[in-house]
């Protein structure tokens, strides 16, 4: 059955490219139906606020208005972590920051609806607004939420692998320092927009730009009180989604509910400046490293702390706090970590999943700390780090299990494309070359909702056409997921990509598939698919093997024919051997599932970080840097992924590539910032420019040249050995680019975004004979809880904590949390 | 109730003749009134290209432009960019070489770039950087796209001067 791979691994045309590049693929918006109604929704002025009174009389009675609802109509909560329904489709009580929905109208159109915005009361009182994690550690009340950690801290965790204290003295060297990343948003191109309809027989149908369409199914069936079987979630094609359409979503919950209300087909669709509120993406993060380094190089112990700033609503939050301390140790050997995390509520768009996913902000830290370490022992930063790559097959400190590990031939390999040894040190002032690394997940290895369940299914359908379909959850934006689901298929069956269709991300349809964030939709799908086909096959070799006279083990699949693989000749088509199965055993379909392995990790908090396998990537950034006005330019960048096997190469290639341009803007421009209105106005903290032209992001003038190499040592957790490729290359650019341009002009600047005003800043700091440095000067004192020990794997440890710290008094128990699968184990 | 206006003018190359709000934008009577959904848009402030159709040939960002301004001119949208049943080489080239992942900046990237080809038939990387620095793009890094238009230009250029 082996032999030359026809599909995987050869650079292809995606499977719907010809809908993309003729316009024809529909996006949620581009869904019209007959009588359909548009919604538009009442978001707050107030960043923090009691709602007293919501009288909707005018706009109810507006023409050509057809429903008016607020809170009222939304009493159940929702949110996508079980720990955190902290969220209502429209504010009953209280909203918390300014863009929080409270109430909407459905009309005949949308402008109809949106002047009867205006029509509708709201009486607010305000309330205390927290603009800021200090602001929100001093003050404990009044509460942004009742329920959380403690005051307005959401989430507070510790934990420890060995005696770090003890590591970081005994250290020939201690590396102190604080850096700071600030917030930005996804910026997909595609507002987020949803329709909402009852089907013929009356159900329920929403139509939604989501990346998680199982995520949104639960939020309708809690909401809205119907069985989950009665509603089906369509996940239309995305137009870019970065993890910011990952969350359930209010107006999606409005236009269903309004729906089944009236019987009629709604339709909302966000502005670009709603997207910028609904948001869910990165969390700033100040954070402090302490790291212990022996005169040879060697890591003696890390101690992180991370403070994250939540926004106002609980999102993925408490797996984002996690991921902030849970891969420092995959990519190079640390034998003692502690890791301490605090996210607290502000009055802001809430926090989320930003593409690395609460992995960036720490890596940019420790990738930059890295830097002055090899600087003070006067190492090579790359050798520094080839010396101590994580091994592979082997357990970290923090019970994440590394599999294959690309990560010093990643090294290697921008090393020597980009020319590093003859640039680092050597380049004329002004310019410079960093390097710098990472690592992240191929899927979570613990779902959202802690069950035993599969994390995907597929089935596949043959019939005698000769054609397949293939059916799974997983949901295409613009990552190539249909793509893979294809290929997958193709490889196993020996049928060509136009042979496939790919029917995804329908919950009446397809099986469940978790949905496309953490980087899991290739390795859990592809597993899926690929099983489920060799099911296919296995059917069809048992009623082709008779005919053809052929031991079952002898058949080989591929090029559109079943056949005799000692003699290639003796064989029949696909469709003839579907024809031949479909005769013997009647209609052919078989199904496919994936469940990751258990973790390693049986800690409370152990259950974010592990995945079936870790991909890794090297980069290495040139920059320019003008001393007289601090403008950076980034003319080229080489990068190196381990990827185990790619999929589609030319794919992959737009992952990595797609990964570098979002870390330059993240790196150079991109903020999530806000403001406060002037006295005059409310004093409202409000979003500093929640428009397209001036939330600034990369044009493609702004794009260097990119040498991208993909490195392959399949990975044997993977389908044919992929690993992922959407988001772990973005997460070395932002320390390359920080690295890079210490190389040029011998500043520090120990937070992102770099801009020409903080290098400005940190070369007149050196002029004067200060610390040549822009950043944080200080990580806050926190009352951090007595953290759970846990003894890393060669000092004895089992995985489980040896201790169960009290919760401090004052403090409410998170109900519900043993049953999140975001701390659970 | 807005005014209502009649409006005749040409969508790739057919005769439209619509009665429209007089405050309408190109964008929206494209979409809501003619159902050519293929035009998207990201922002309607005219910040993104993601809603850039030809207008006379020339690349124009559809959700400025109000719609009765078009009058008698001929506006050439995504529909129309495919011929004969046969993908315009640009898009073939997209397709091909990844230049499209989610699809929804496509459609005005390969109008402005058809307009960039029809001008110059061999635009330099750097003119092809410029002509596209109007559109936004969230997926590629535009570097795909870039190598997209280069052999779509000479996929042009070859067909031009070697009759098939």
């Amino acid at each position: 059955m082996t032999g030359r791979r026809r599909v995987v691994g050869t650079p292809r045309r995606r499977v719907d490219a010809r809908a993309k590049v003729t316009g024809q693929t529909r996006f949620a918006d581009d869904l019209l139906f007959p009588r359909m109604l548009h919604g538009k929704l009442l978001r707050s002025p107030h960043p923090h606020a009691r709602i007293v009174r919501v009288d909707t009389a005018r706009a109810a009675a507006e023409p050509g208005v057809h429903l008016v609802l607020t809170g009222a109509s939304f009493p159940i909560p929702y949110g996508v972590l079980p720990v955190s329904h902290d969220e209502h489709a429209l504010c009953p009580d209280v909203v918390r920051f300014v863009g929080d929905p409270v109430a909407a109208v459905i009309a005949a159109d949308e402008a109809t609806a949106e002047r009867a915005l205006d029509l509708i009361d709201v009486e607010y009182q305000p309330l205390r607004t927290f603009a800021s994690p200090d602001d929100s550690l001093a003050h404990p009340e009044p509460r942004i939420h009742e329920y959380g950690d403690e005051g307005n801290i959401h989430k507070i965790v510790a934990l420890q692998f060995g005696d770090v204290d003890e590591a970081i003295a005994s250290a020939d060297h201690v590396f102190d320092d604080v850096f700071f990343f600030e917030g930005s948003t996804h910026l997909p191109l595609e507002q987020h927009a949803c329709v909402g309809l009852r089907d013929p027989d009356g159900k329920l149908v929403l139509y939604s730009a989501t990346q998680t369409p199982h995520y949104v199914h639960r939020a309708l069936a809690k909401t809205l009180q119907l069985p989950a079987a009665h509603i089906r979630v369509i996940a239309t094609p995305n137009g870019g989604g970065f993890g910011g359409k990952s969350d359930p979503f209010n107006h999606e919950i409005v236009a269903a509910k309004a729906a089944l209300l009236l019987d009629r087909p709604v339709k909302i669709c966000l502005t670009r400046e709603e997207v910028f509120y609904c948001h869910r993406g990165r969390h700033p993060v100040l954070m402090r490293f302490r790291t212990g380094v022996t005169n040879d190089g060697r890591i003696t112990g890390i101690d992180l702390q991370t403070l994250l700033d939540g926004g106002s609503y609980g999102s993925y939050g408490v797996a984002s706090t996690f991921y902030t301390g849970a891969l420092q140790t995959v990519t190079y050997q640390i034998p003692r970590y502690r890791f301490r995390g605090c996210r607290v509520f502000t009055n802001k768009p809430p926090c989320g999943p930003k593409r690395g996913h609460g992995t960036p902000q720490s890596r940019f830290g420790q990738e930059v700390q890295l830097d002055k370490i090899a600087e003070r022992l006067h190492r090579d930063p790359a050798d520094l780090r080839l010396q101590i790559v994580a091994p592979p097959d082997s357990l970290t400190a923090n019970y994440m299990r590394v599999g294959t590990i690309g990560l010093d031939e990643c090294i290697r390999r921008v090393v020597a494309r980009s020319g590093w040894t003859e640039k680092f040190r050597t380049l004329p002032h002004g310019r410079g070359v960093g390097l710098a690394c990472s690592s992240y997940l191929s899927g979570a290895g613990l779902p959202i909702n802690w069950n035993d369940l599969p994390h995907s299914g597929v089935q596949l359908k043959l019939d005698r056409s000769g054609g397949v379909t293939a059916f799974c959850g997983a949901t295409e934006i613009g990552q190539g997921s249909d793509d893979v689901l294809v290929a997958c298929v193709c490889e196993v069956l020996g049928v060509a990509p136009e042979d496939v269709r790919a029917v995804t991300g329908d919950t009446d349809l397809t099986p469940v598939d978790l949905g496309s964030y953490s980087s899991r939709v290739t390795l859990m799908m592809g597993n899926a698919a690929v099983q489920a086909a060799e099911r296919a096959r296995t059917i069809l070799a048992e009623a082709v093997a008779p005919k053809l006279g052929v031991p079952r083990d002898r058949l080989t699949f591929a090029d559109r024919r079943v056949f005799d693989s000692a003699d290639p000749a003796a064989g029949i088509t696909f469709q003839e051997a579907v024809i031949v199965a479909e005769a013997a055993f009647g209609t052919i379909g078989t199904t496919g599932s994936y469940t990751p392995p258990a973790s390693a990790a049986k800690f409370k908090g152990g259950g974010v970080g592990p995945s079936p396998a870790y991909s890794y990537t090297a980069a290495v950034v040139e920059v320019e840097v003008d001393p007289d006005t601090g403008w950076i330019a980034v003319p080229r960048v080489w990068i190196a992924h381990d990827i185990g096997q790619a999929i589609n190469p030319t794919l992959a290639r737009g992952q990595v590539e797609g990964s570098v341009y979002m870390g330059l803007g993240e790196a150079l421009m991109e903020e999530q910032v806000f403001r406060r209105l002037p006295p005059r106005l409310s004093q409202a903290l409000v979003h500093k420019f929640p428009s397209i032209l001036e939330y600034k992001s990369p044009t493609s003038l702004d794009m260097p040249e990119i040498v991208t190499e993909l490195v392959e040592h399949p990975d044997p957790a993977g389908p044919f050995g992929a690993k992922e490729a959407g988001q772990g290359p973005l997460l070395p650019i932002m320390p390359a680019v920080a690295n890079a341009v210490y190389d040029a002009v011998g500043v520090r600047i120990d937070e992102i975004p770099i801009t020409p005003e903080k290098i400005l800043k940190a070369l007149a700091a050196k002029a004067s004979g200060k610390p040549a440095r822009t950043g944080p000067d200080a990580f806050p004192d926190i009352r951090w809880p007595e953290a759970l020990l846990v003894a890393p794997p060669w000092e004895g440890g089992d995985g489980r904590a040896s201790n169960a710290p009290r919760r401090r008094s004052g403090r409410k128990v998170d109900a519900g949390i043993e049953a999140s699968a975001g701390v659970r184990r | 109730m807005t005014d209502r206006l009649r409006l005749t003018f040409h969508v790739n190359h057919e005769p439209v003749d619509v009665l429209v709000d007089s405050s309408k934008t190109l964008l929206e009577v494209l979409r809501e009134d003619l159902q050519l959904t293929g035009t998207k848009h990201g922002c309607e402030l005219g910040e993104c290209g993601t809603c850039t159709v030809l207008v006379d040939g020339g690349p124009v960002l559809s959700c400025l432009l109000i719609a009765a301004e078009c009058e008698g001119r001929d506006v050439a949208t995504i529909e129309g960019l495919a011929e004969h049943g046969r993908l315009h080489p640009l898009q073939e080239e997209f397709a091909d070489r990844g230049a499209a992942q989610c699809g929804y900046c496509t459609p005005g990237i390969l109008l402005t770039a058809k307009a960039l080809l029809d001008r110059e038939a061999h635009p330099s990387r750097d003119r092809i950087r410029e002509a596209l620095s109007g559109n936004l793009c969230r997926c590629t890094g535009y570097t795909q796209i870039i190598e997209a238009v280069e052999a779509a230009a000479a996929r042009v250029a070859n067909a031009d001067e070697v009759p098939s």
